[in-house]
């Protein structure tokens, strides 16, 4: 058994220790928004908040995260969560939209941290998100609005 | 170039047709769907609620039913547009789905309309007038609907922003009247609006419709499709192109917990599991044997040197012919000639291929999935399962990207994901899920290519000969399409963007000869133009240099000045300041392309580092597709476009060792990063064409304008792509 803590509530599930987080969520959790685009950790559309951190579940076992407060797309909330999601549309940032729960997970965890991202700042934080549509210039402006929106 | 493929499929030419509307009651609201005269003439009743194009609810929402997949190219949103302007909908009561399963209604106009299916950037030509007609229908008999129950004349109604309303004070939602207005017989003809009384179309204020379901993580996709006891299916394909399945031993797979049963189909073996983990760990524990003695195992170095030595023969086919080229070259004042070389490129759409496949107790079956050519699948679904085609239901989801990998005319994973559920007789519906590996090394890469150019000049710089030939692989040959796309030898796929330039030129000529490899190819994000616009417009450049005259000014001396081409091109170099200074260890390249109808220049500016490597830092793009039907959608298109097509150029590739595909995942099959997308200024030509596409129209000049931006940094031609191979350094 695995106990698995994600979004405030517990689950206890019986599934290999060695299944990556991602598998654990989607499949067994429930919780699609997460998604998988590449299982080696090098596209970012799997990133999920534990303890506040951006991290791939695709290449996290359940193992390593058992106890740990895992935060999901579904759960993105407060007034950080929201400022984002309000740039995201505002400007409409999504086209195919499929990276975006990455981008928004990790533009989340950035802008909890560094209210006030420079430039090099938002580089850093997104260059392991991928965006196959390249929406990053309008990602980049709206990771600005959201953290203006948030001052 | 699909649409001109589809165009030639079609058995009707591809007529303006006169339409007749027809409407039926949906459940608890109204349905309006229009069909061509020649359709109504058929066996077909009165339109069904399945295969009309908009359902209105009694909550007042209106619930567009699409013809055209969208992939992220917004063509939802855009259709949506079409039939909201002419109902007079406010847009926030306006949704879309996709529809299929009827090509009577979803055929694609600008094909002729034979079949359903999205590429060609045509979805906004094909819908232009289909979408608007069905919104002004429907409006018309909310209208009928209100002027009988309000006892008042119809002329004195009022519609706006979805509110239907009389002087006399009287006014109501779509949803009050929709069922009223269903039972009404549907006008016979429709007035569209005036351009000038357009308040939603060109409008720049619309928002996507689904933005915050994107940024929220609530989008549903194919890979989150879930059903009671549905499986999961990862497939094992056979390690070169061409390999057959000899033997294969499951038992330690089946040992495997969550492994439900590992299966054979047409294209290889699959793991059916439980779940994914289950089924990936399934996956390595299968041993299978497989027959390499008809597989391709060349090496893409040994495709380029027999690509190169080809080049320098005659082509096989003439793709266009005007003057006597060779023998003006030959005896030119001055002479150039460049071979460019372009690897195979995966689509690398993020949401990696899959399906989900459930035959219901009734014997119908239901598919999900990325259903680009809803028809052809949905044909070749029921041949595998044995049923009538009548039978399956092809449920169009919106998909992770495509870029033209989910328009597959054997309908691969559809094929395996059908093949697999009856292989285990239907009991669960199964979700085929491919990894990222699967989707790098299945093939259906855009074609590899070699491009040998040649040109003369006279004295005074003028082009007396063009001369250009083409070497790669056919997109359609073997297919059924060959017999409409392939004309004298020449697959047009192969040749767009180079037999039809807009420069005048003395003389041309421009060969094709095909090759044969076991890689299977696909139109990847612009197809033909993926190349030929980079050949064409680098060299072009190269002829500028050699005659010592600017490169936006000799384009502009080869065009028609009243031409689209020109003025689209004059509209990228005033907007960049094309001539202007720059700072210090800046430089600026331009291209243009026309692709799918729709012109595209583009200027960009790039920064050289210390260290010889370089950011491609701003590119003002300039485009003409018509109405602009959705502005912010044209820009965040050409935005796509753009970083797409620069990825490609600077890094990625799909190379062969010994048969081998190479790059396997984003750690070798390297894309554009956010770090190294550029600012992108787009400036749309005002138009009243009918619009044509800009899904793929981006993509083509971004390549040729940065190379181009290198030469006049460092004089140096990037003749190899991905400029990341060594033999650029």
């Amino acid at each position: 058994m695995i106990e698995l803590r994600v979004n405030g509530a517990v689950h206890r599930l019986d599934i290999d220790p060695d299944m990556p987080l991602l598998w654990a969520i989607r499949d067994h959790i429930g919780l699609t928004g997460t998604k998988f685009g590449c299982g080696i950790a090098q596209c970012g559309a799997c990133t999920v908040h534990i303890d506040g951190q951006p991290v791939r579940s695709c290449s996290l076992p359940v193992s390593a995260v058992a106890g740990q407060a895992i935060t999901t797309i579904e759960a993105a909330e407060g007034p950080v969560a929201k400022a984002v999601q309000a740039a995201w549309t505002a400007l409409d940032v999504p086209q195919c939209g499929y990276c975006q729960s990455g981008q928004v997970m990790t533009t989340i965890a950035l802008l909890e941290a560094n209210r006030k991202p420079s430039d090099a700042d938002i580089d850093a934080a997104l260059s392991g998100n991928l965006c196959r549509c390249a929406t990053y210039a309008r990602i980049r402006t709206a990771v600005h609005t959201a953290a203006k929106a948030l001052a | 170039m699909l649409a001109k493929m589809m165009t030639r499929l079609a058995n009707a030419a591809p007529s303006r047709r006169s339409f007749m509307i027809g409407s039926a009651a949906a459940a608890g609201g109204l349905a309006v769907g229009f069909r061509s005269a020649e359709a109504a003439g058929g066996a077909t009743g009165g339109v069904t609620p399945f295969n009309a194009y908009m359902r209105i609810a009694p909550d007042s929402s209106v619930t567009v039913i699409a013809a055209h997949m969208d992939m992220g190219q917004g063509i939802y949103d855009g259709i949506a547009t079409l039939v909201a302007e002419e109902l007079d909908a406010d847009w926030s009561q306006m949704k879309a789905i996709g529809g299929a399963g009827n090509p009577k209604l979803y055929g694609n106009a600008a094909w002729g309309g034979a079949i359903q299916g999205t590429g060609g950037s045509t979805g906004t030509t094909s819908s232009w007038e289909r979408y608007r007609i069905a919104g002004a229908a429907a409006r018309q008999m909310l209208v009928a609907a209100a002027a009988a129950e309000w006892r008042v004349p119809a002329a004195e109604i009022r519609v706006a922003k979805g509110l239907i309303s009389h002087a006399s004070g009287r006014s109501a939602g779509f949803g009050e009247l929709a069922a009223k207005a269903a039972a009404l017989r549907a006008p016979a003809s429709v007035t569209l609006k005036d351009p000038k009384d357009w308040v939603l179309i060109g409008n720049d204020k619309l928002r996507r419709l689904d933005s915050m379901a994107k940024s929220s993580g609530r989008m549903d996709y194919t890979i989150d499709v879930k059903l009671p006891g549905m499986l999961t299916a990862v497939p094992i394909h056979p390690p070169l192109f061409g390999a057959t399945l000899t033997s294969f031993d499951a038992a330690k797979a089946k040992a495997i917990k969550g492994v439900v049963d590992v299966v054979q189909h047409p294209r290889g073996l699959a793991v059916v599991a439980v779940d994914m983990w289950s089924a990936l760990k399934g996956r390595e524990a299968v041993t299978a044997v497989w027959d390499d003695s008809k597989a391709e195992n060349r090496s893409s170095a040994d495709l380029a040197r027999e690509y190169r030595a080809l080049a320098l023969k005659p082509g096989l086919a003439v793709a266009r012919n005007e003057g006597n080229a060779e023998a003006a070259i030959a005896g030119a004042a001055r002479t150039i000639e460049a071979t460019f070389e372009f690897p195979y490129i995966a689509h690398a759409a993020l949401e990696p291929l899959n399906a989900v496949v459930r035959r219901n107790a009734d014997g119908t079956i239901d598919i999900w999935g990325g259903h680009q050519m809803p028809d052809i699948y949905q044909g070749t679904a029921a041949a595998i399962a044995g049923v009538p085609p009548s039978q399956v239901t092809m449920h169009v989801m919106k998909t992770g990207g495509s870029f033209g990998r989910r328009a597959v005319i054997d309908a691969d994973v559809i094929v395996e994901a059908v093949a697999v559920a009856k292989a285990i007789d239907f009991r669960a519906p199964v979700k085929l899920q491919w990894t990222r590996e699967d989707d790098m090394r299945a093939g259906r890469y855009r074609p590899a290519y070699v491009h040998r150019l040649k040109a003369g000049v006279d004295r005074d710089g003028r082009i007396v000969g063009w001369y250009n030939h083409i070497v790669g692989q056919s997109i359609v040959a073997g297919t059924p399409f060959a017999a409409g796309l392939v004309k004298n030898g020449v697959d047009m796929t192969s040749v767009e963007g180079a037999n039809n330039l807009p420069y005048r030129f003395a003389a041309q000529k421009v060969d094709l000869t095909t090759t044969q490899t076991g890689v299977p190819v696909l139109w990847w994000r612009a197809v033909g133009s993926t190349h030929t616009a980079y050949a064409v417009e680098v060299f072009l450049d190269e002829v500028a240099a050699l005659t010592g005259k600017d490169p936006y000014e000799y384009r502009m001396s080869l065009l028609d000045p009243a031409s689209k081409h020109a003025r689209v091109l004059k509209l990228a170099a005033e907007k960049a300041g094309w001539g202007s200074a720059l700072p210090a260890g800046r430089f600026r390249g331009i291209a243009l392309a026309e692709s799918f109808d729709t012109e595209v220049a583009q200027v960009v500016e790039i920064a050289m580092r210390p260290d010889g490597s370089f950011k491609v830092e701003r590119v003002v793009c300039a485009v003409h597709c018509g109405v602009a039907v959705n502005p912010d959608n044209i820009r965040a298109q050409m935005e796509g476009g753009i970083g797409f097509g620069l990825g490609a150029v600077m890094k990625s590739q799909t190379t062969l060792d010994k048969g081998r595909v190479v790059e396997t995942n984003f750690d070798s099959h390297e894309v554009l990063r956010f770090d190294e997308m550029p600012v992108v200024e787009v400036h749309i030509m005002p138009s009243t064409d009918v619009p044509t596409g800009v899904g793929e129209p981006g993509v083509p000049p971004i390549g040729p304008a940065v190379a181009n931006a290198v030469f006049a940094a460092t004089k140096r031609r990037l003749h190899v792509l991905p400029f990341a191979r060594v033999e650029n350094a």
